[in-house]
């Protein structure tokens, strides 16, 4: 089992109107969720499956003897499926004290905003998008879009 | 030692240790009202718990101490430094008397009345201007005491430590999680010879056993703590029914998991309530019975192998089984003939059922018809079973058996589609492995998989079509795990049997816990996740109750026939029905069933006038049930095929019907060959057929 540290970042926590955010790609979207949500972020783990559950719950891993819940953010906001053999990687988030592995395509940098420059999403967004988001960050690679992690965690894929 | 005092005593001393420094705070800084507050409580729980305990020697010392200290409150007294020495003397009067009750359970003597006499003068002369009283109070009640070396044995107090239950679940959780870690361990090194690793993992192994089962101690509490309601209970009960009855409980002391505990209170509190309420008679009924005036309601509880056994009985009116079976005739659950036919003792099982009460008057206590099945399906989602049983003017006795914890369990690993689960042992009966000759006694009917399992029927679950794990499809052999839920039994089908390993359960997430096919989820010794079946969602998934049912109508009419099966399992046979184009339903004792099966039109071949089949490369003779029938009607044929021990034979029918489980019993003699005689199954008139008869006439055909 080999986890990555959670990635370090050196910028000014200390001045209160930044907000930091762990970013990862979903299908070509990126996302971003509050630093302090993440617990870790693991490579591609044996995921053991769960008959019956819902589509969008891979299934369980064990995290050193730990139980975390896998949650496929394809099948949850509702994307194509990963091509087989792609790289998965797992985003575990500590969520009304369970643990939930959201898994992504590629975890990238910590990024850190200026509170005041996440505006609200865009009413224009496709609606699977605005109930699973709560704000939008524009950067210079594209839109950043900021994840509610409990909307992530519903059982049912997309948005109602 | 009295359990009270021990409480008493424990908590005490806890107390006590802080009252010094409070008091020496006190002394610092007058003006605390918090502090001084908190003193005077301390004093006034001592003085009042000592009042009911009957420690008078402890008692005028600790209200003597609490007077000053109420004045000091209410501003009466100042804080001086007199004054708190004098307190500061009372409360080292009590320790010392506490220390020696510790030793002796009983309060030493000794005399106190300087003491209570300084702490007194107080109230009389705020103004402490009296003289002191000669000796110091510390010096007049210490010679009075047995010389008690307290801190060479250390004290209750000292041995007793208050943790939170949340401590001690986060303990057993990571005590589990070690012991998972274990496994792993276990496993790897005993998959390499001569590991130099071999010795201290086997070390590990044994010192993971031992914490384990520490750790699972810490979570123990008497069984006691859950009945320590039941006396008030019965009495309130007694008076407002003007009964005289006595509680009698042994085996307080019995441990059990915490979380146990809490499950069974509300179930026997609701048992003891219905033995105090509909049990016990009133005393004119029970002299009038030649019974004592006072009925008694024992409440025990030991230890039973990995158990424990709570049973309650009562000396009451007991229950008739009789009524009980009025009772289920009249709510449609069995008919007259199956009732009277039901032993007693599965009779009374009737009285878990939902909806099903004896009680003729409804009190304002009990008796709505609701409970019993409640109290059955908590102490079942426990592992538990509950049992009862009853004689008419004797009493009633209830019998309930638990298990001692729910964290670690001994369960079966099974696999089913390529994925592993777990079954918990304490619901599995037995194993079967069915060969490819044995696969005959698996029986389809309507579309549901039966199995003959020595004199019973029963109804088998795939656990992979269940589980939608892809296509049911049977190797040469395969497993039947028995399963029993409640009365229950049925087979659940996996590809493979792996071993038995002690399991630490764990929750399933949140995001599956409507699932009824898992009871939580484990971690095994190569470090995989499974999942931990739970049974008795299974046997709801599945209705395995009723799955031979044709129509799956209302909900009552599938509890009927669910409930006529499990009082019927044992004693009655299961019988085929089937249909030959007779006004009738034709009857046949399963056990004389080889095979069911049905024949494409194409291959059943007529020559020198019989219908043949080619069978399991012999040729098999089939005859029609009814000369009537017309062979060529339907596509593919249904065929009941018989075996005696020379010939196999096959008997064409219109259609199978049902397998029921039936007590038959001819009522009328037939009047046509190929009859037995007719006999009420299943409610209906059906006629059972004399296999004989049609061994005789496919015996016909054959060369001698």
């Amino acid at each position: 089992m080999s986890s990555v540290a959670p990635v370090m970042h050196s910028s000014k926590t200390a001045n209160m109107a930044q907000q930091e955010f762990v970013t990862f790609r979903v299908a070509s979207q990126w996302l971003g969720i509050p630093v302090l949500t993440v617990q870790e972020v693991l490579v591609a783990m044996r995921i053991a499956r769960v008959p019956l559950a819902p589509p969008t719950i891979a299934g369980y891993l064990n995290l050193r003897g730990q139980l975390v819940t896998a949650v496929d953010l394809r099948t949850t906001l509702a994307l194509p499926p990963r091509e087989a053999g792609a790289e998965v990687m797992n985003v575990v988030v500590r969520h009304d004290g369970e643990l939930f592995a959201l898994m992504v395509d590629e975890v990238g940098d910590v990024l850190s905003v200026e509170t005041a420059s996440v505006e609200p999403t865009p009413p224009t967004l496709d609606d699977r998008w605005r109930d699973a988001c709560s704000g939008i960050v524009r950067r210079e690679r594209g839109l950043l879009l900021i994840l509610r992690v409990h909307a992530a965690l519903r059982a049912e894929p997309g948005s109602g | 030692m009295d359990e009270l005092l021990r409480d008493f005593l424990t908590e005490s001393s806890e107390n006590l240790a802080k009252l010094d420094n409070d008091i020496l705070e006190l002394e610092r800084t007058p003006g605390d009202m918090g502090r001084l507050n908190g003193v005077f409580r301390t004093i006034h729980t001592i003085k009042g718990t000592c009042g009911f305990l009957g420690l008078a020697r402890l008692e005028s010392v600790a209200h003597a101490a609490e007077n000053v200290l109420d004045a000091l409150r209410s501003g009466q007294l100042e804080v001086r430094r007199d004054l708190i020495g004098d307190v500061l003397a009372a409360v080292d009067c009590i320790k010392l008397v506490l220390d020696a009750l510790e030793t002796t359970e009983r309060e030493p003597a000794g005399d106190d009345s300087h003491l209570i006499e300084r702490l007194e003068q107080w109230l009389r002369e705020p103004d402490g201007s009296a003289p002191p009283l000669a000796p110091t109070p510390h010096l007049a009640t210490a010679p009075a005491l047995p010389d008690v070396s307290a801190d060479a044995r250390g004290s209750i107090g000292d041995s007793t430590l208050r943790v939170g239950v949340d401590v001690l679940d986060k303990l057993m959780n990571l005590v589990g999680e070690l012991a998972l870690g274990r496994n792993v361990l276990v496993q790897l090194s005993t998959a390499l010879e001569d590991s130099p690793f071999a010795k201290p993992v086997q070390q590990l192994d044994r010192v993971t056993t031992d914490l384990l089962e520490a750790v699972m101690k810490t979570r123990m509490q008497p069984i006691g703590n859950a009945w320590s309601k039941l006396p008030r209970l019965v009495r309130d009960l007694a008076h407002s029914s003007g009964k005289e009855i006595v509680l009698q409980m042994h085996g307080a002391e019995t441990e059990l998991d915490r979380q146990i505990l809490q499950a069974i209170q509300d179930p026997l509190t609701h048992m003891i309530r219905n033995s105090a309420d509909h049990g016990v008679e009133l005393p004119a009924v029970r002299r009038a019975a030649g019974k004592p005036a006072d009925g008694t309601i024992h409440l025990s509880a030991r230890h039973e192998g990995g158990h424990v056994v709570v049973e309650i009985i009562d000396d009451g009116a007991g229950i008739s089984a009789a009524r009980v079976r009025r009772k289920a005739v009249e709510r449609g659950l069995l008919r007259p003939d199956q009732a009277d036919a039901l032993p007693d003792a599965q009779v009374f099982r009737l009285i878990f059922e939902p909806g099903f009460s004896t009680a003729e008057q409804v009190t304002n206590v009990s008796g709505r018809g609701v409970g019993m099945d409640v109290v059955r399906s908590n102490i079942e989602a426990i592992g538990g079973t509950v049992e009862l049983s009853s004689q008419e003017g004797c009493g009633t006795t209830v019998r309930i058996k638990i298990p001692l914890t729910l964290a670690i369990i001994s369960a079966l690993i099974v696999g089913a589609g390529g994925e592993s689960f777990a079954i918990p042992q304490i619901g599995i009966v037995e194993l079967v492995r069915v060969t490819e000759e044995q696969q005959a006694l698996v029986e389809q009917v309507h579309g549901a998989q039966f199995y003959r399992l020595r004199e019973t029927l029963l109804p088998l679950v795939p656990l992979r079509s269940l589980l939608r794990l892809g296509d049911e499809r049977h190797d040469d052999t395969f497993n039947i795990v028995v399963c029993q839920v409640g009365n229950v039994r049925f087979g659940l089908i996996v590809d493979e049997v792996f071993d038995t390993q002690e399991i630490v359960v764990k929750p399933v997430g949140r995001l599956i816990t409507h699932l009824p096919a898992y009871a939580g989820c484990t971690i095994t010794g190569d470090g995989r996740v499974i999942m931990i079946l739970d049974t008795a969602g299974i046997a709801t998934m599945a209705q395995v109750a009723t799955s031979h049912t044709r129509d799956d109508t209302a909900a009552a009419e599938r509890e009927a026939e669910r409930l006529r099966h499990e009082a019927q399992a044992t004693p009655t046979e299961s019988v085929l029905l089937f249909d030959a184009g007779y006004p009738a339903l034709q009857a046949v004792p399963l056990s004389l069933v080889a095979r069911l099966e049905e024949f494409p039109l194409a291959s059943l071949e007529e020559a020198d006038g019989h219908c043949l089949v080619q069978y399991r490369g012999e040729l098999m003779t089939v005859v029609a049930a009814n000369p009537a029938m017309d062979l060529r009607a339907t596509d593919p044929r249904p065929v009941i095929v018989f075996r005696d021990r020379t010939r196999t034979m096959g008997v064409a029918v219109n259609a199978i019907h049902d397998i029921v489980e039936a007590h038959v019993t001819l009522q009328r003699r037939a009047t046509r060959p190929g009859v037995l005689g007719v006999a009420v199954i299943a409610g209906r008139a059906t006629e059972v057929i004399d296999t004989d008869h049609y061994l005789r006439q496919a015996a016909a055909t054959e060369v001698a």
